[in-house]
């Protein structure tokens, strides 16, 4: 499994009055970080990749491949979603398996690959625990083991550390760049956080708007100054300062 | 978040059952017309409206409206103050049981209910024995409209509080620390906040009491004494299976159909009926009154009302288990009623079941496409009425529609069952969507996407997702719907026969033979089986979540 290259090209889509308009291409194996202000279009643009929005025009391409009207089960990625990623009434074990295969019972091979992929982001052991008796960011570990055991070859990331505090988020994104840099996946994270994309990704996509403002590598992207509203996104905060050591 | 496919096959869906139920109402209502058109021409060709709407027909409607207005006065009227006292005292010995007692009409069959008002303030009532003692001579009399009041205020005030709970329930606790903090006295703090909490859903609950008793069938039947004290419903029933009068029973449906339909466009215009919705279930704390007068009013309130509601219930325990089980449960008939009202309230509630879920699933499906469709827009609109149809055509119309239509064609009484078991079914689909669609809402808001980027299909959804996730409001609408068939005599009593008996029809027959102990008897036994099937659904009941699933 090698990471594919995500094209949107030229893709319109009306959402609630407002139009999007998008047009971009992700590098493959690489992590890109989208940011921008809360209904910017984020969502909408990972959603595209994912198939839960269908564009009024223009494509979706993933490698060489159309998949502009595909159903989501059969295009090549993963997602992990802020939230509701497991099936709280399943096991850890099962919510796994149902990402190898969407069947009832899992076999002895399904259940090895499940327990390879728990140990893989620290949680041996959790085949019989249920979602609920887990923190939340372990519940966003579990989701992650899921998306490794579909290997697909483009993970979609929607704000899946939103919701943890600073430590626990660190220590995911450090996860989720071993992990990509092991299986070259192409990563795309959404997030609110400039930091984020200073910790793990190789470019960023700036959103406003619902149009792509501006993209370009993360080294010195927070401090260009040609990049309309980024400057009143960021506010005061400069990024670059009180950086965790990486 | 549907495949393709799966969107395609939900619409075909959704439009097969909205056609099947167009077909069921429209025929219906068009024999209805017809026949109406047949009789407005009389032998020698002249329209002749002093025969379409005579003085029998005038007075049937006037009373139907008459206690309609007053029963909605007096169950708004008394479920303000209980609502408020309820809010008020948090914290009271059995508050819990008397929040379930309030429940417990919604679920109760009106005809084991009137039979247990009839004992309570019957002429050898709880009641009138103990004003005789008193010294009064004169006992009120259960039969007209007192006693059509009565019931209806005891199926309708305890629907209305716990609307009104709901939202007085709504009130930031914040609130009531500002109003103990100012010192506002009791005039001021209702005047000032809980009036306004509830004066936005008084309209509403107004309408869906109106509604409810304009509808009314089976209280009226029992309870009205005579053409006086008829309503349009009974009047229709009258006409069909006593006077053999079709031309006057389709007159009355029409008109009823009339009435609900202006009242049904009332209604929408005021907002619609409210619903309850599940608070977080965390008493408020609040500083009410601590005054001696002002708390031993709130209990005085909370105690009458409390009585009024659990004496019927009680008598109909206690005559029902003094009457002869033995002798009852060796005729033959008990038990056919028995099977036929299980197998009909089963059917009608799968049936009705079935109906709800491809009608949310067509409309979920159809969501998507709203941006861009406006057919689809429309077509969530219409699948959303048609599941509420039956309120514009209340089952006794849909019955008078369809007996007028077989009857000179089939032996209407060979086709009851089926006729009963869809009017039952489209009876129970406005409550079960109400049940039903915000679950499935829910569940797919939670599971939706993942399973279609997991591309979990078939029958591994089902057993893996749907069925786990939609099992307690699958089960609450089932059996929600079960008893309200099994509790019917609107359908029954058009078509039931000596081969078709359900229990409430068997219920009517020995009330109406005088075999009061047998009725007893009867109704404790549906009363039952009614109450239990209440409970498991309010076991099912979605709590309001704690836990954070992911």
């Amino acid at each position: 499994m090698t990471g594919q290259q995500v094209t949107i090209d030229n893709v319109s889509i009306a959402h609630a009055n407002v139009s999007m308009h998008f047009d971009v291409r992700f590098e493959p194996e690489k992590i890109t970080a989208i940011i921008g202000p809360s209904g910017g279009g984020k969502s909408t643009l990972l959603n595209l990749v994912a198939g839960f929005e269908r564009p009024d025009s223009g494509h979706v391409r993933i490698g060489s491949e159309d998949y502009t009207h595909a159903d989501p089960a059969d295009r090549p990625v993963s997602m992990v979603f802020q939230e509701n990623n497991l099936f709280s009434h399943l096991d850890i074990q099962t919510n796994i398996a149902l990402g190898i295969r969407p069947h009832l019972v899992a076999d002895a091979g399904d259940r090895a690959m499940v327990t390879d992929a728990l140990q893989r982001v620290g949680l041996s052991g959790f085949e019989k625990r249920m979602p609920g008796t887990l923190s939340g960011g372990e519940r966003q570990r579990v989701a992650i083991a899921r998306a490794l055991v579909r290997q697909k070859p483009v993970l979609l990331l929607d704000e899946p550390f939103a919701a943890l505090g600073p430590r626990l988020r660190s220590d995911m994104l450090d996860l989720i760049g071993q992990l990509q840099r092991e299986m070259a996946m192409t990563v795309l994270l959404v997030t609110h956080q400039p930091e984020d994309a200073l910790h793990i990704a190789d470019a960023v996509v700036f959103l406003d708007d619902g149009r792509i403002v501006a993209a370009g590598a993360v080294s010195g992207f927070f401090d260009r100054l040609d990049i309309p509203g980024l400057g009143d996104y960021l506010g005061d905060r400069s990024p670059q300062t009180g950086l965790p050591a990486d | 978040m549907l495949t393709r496919r799966q969107t395609v096959r939900s619409l075909a869906a959704g439009y097969g059952v909205l056609a099947g139920m167009a077909l069921v109402i429209g025929a219906a209502v068009i024999a209805l017309l017809i026949a109406a058109a047949d009789l407005s021409v009389d032998d020698a060709g002249f329209f002749n409206v002093a025969e379409f709407f005579n003085v029998y027909v005038w007075r049937v409607t006037r009373f139907t409206l008459l206690q309609a207005v007053l029963s909605t006065v007096l169950s708004v009227a008394l479920a303000i103050p209980l609502a408020r006292a309820l809010a008020r005292r948090q914290t009271f010995f059995g508050r819990k049981w008397l929040l379930r007692l309030l429940a417990v009409p919604i679920g109760l069959p009106p005809i084991v209910a009137a039979l247990g008002l009839i004992e309570i303030w019957g002429r050898n009532g709880l009641i009138n024995t103990a004003l005789l003692a008193g010294g009064l001579d004169n006992p009120i009399s259960i039969y007209g409209l007192p006693g059509i009041l009565i019931a209806h205020v005891f199926f309708n005030m305890p629907l209305a509080t716990r609307l009104l709970l709901t939202q007085l329930d709504r009130v930031p606790s914040e609130y009531w620390r500002n109003a103990s903090q100012l010192g506002l006295g009791q005039w001021a703090t209702f005047r000032l906040i809980e009036w306004p909490y509830m004066r936005s859903h008084i309209a509403g609950i107004a309408g869906l009491v109106f509604m409810l008793c304009v509808t009314s069938f089976t209280l009226v039947l029992l309870l009205g004494g005579g053409p006086a004290a008829t309503t349009i419903e009974v009047a229709i029933y009258q006409a069909l299976r006593f006077d053999f009068d079709p031309q006057r029973a389709v007159i009355l449906a029409l008109l009823q159909l009339l009435l609900t339909g202006i009242l049904l466009a009332v209604l929408a215009s005021i907002g619609g009926a409210p619903q309850e919705t599940p608070t977080l279930g965390q008493p408020t704390r609040r500083f009410p009154g601590r005054g001696y007068l002002a708390q031993s009013a709130d209990f005085c309130l909370i105690i009458l009302m409390a009585l009024f509601l659990v004496t019927p219930l009680l008598s109909i325990a206690f005559s029902g288990l003094s009457a002869d089980f033995k002798q009852l449960f060796s005729e033959t008939i008990v038990w056919r009623a028995i099977t036929t009202s299980l197998a009909i309230a089963s059917l009608a509630a799968i049936c009705a079941v079935t109906l709800a879920l491809v009608l949310i699933r067509a409309r979920y499906a159809a969501l998507p496409l709203v941006s861009h469709n406006g057919w689809a827009r429309w077509f969530r609109a219409l699948a959303a009425a048609a599941s509420s149809l039956v309120l514009l055509v209340p089952p006794i119309v849909l019955g008078a529609g369809w007996f007028v239509l077989l009857r000179n064609r089939l032996d209407v009484f060979s086709l009851a069952p089926v006729i009963v078991i869809t009017i039952n079914a489209l009876m129970a689909l406005p409550f079960v969507m109400r049940v039903l669609e915000p679950a499935h809402t829910t569940h797919m808001a939670r599971t939706g996407r993942l399973t279609a980027s997991l591309g979990i299909g078939g029958i591994s959804r089902l057993l893996l997702v749907d069925w786990p996730g939609l099992r307690r409001a699958f089960l609450l609408a089932t059996a929600f719907a079960a008893a309200l068939s099994l509790g019917d005599l609107g359908a029954i009593a058009l078509f039931g026969s000596q081969d078709v008996v359900t229990l409430p029809y068997l219920l009517l027959q020995r009330m109406g033979s005088y075999r009061s102990n047998d009725a007893a008897g009867l109704a404790l036994i549906l009363g039952l089986v009614c109450l239990i099937l209440m409970v498991i659904a309010d076991q099912e009941r979605p709590r309001a979540r704690t836990e954070t699933a992911t």
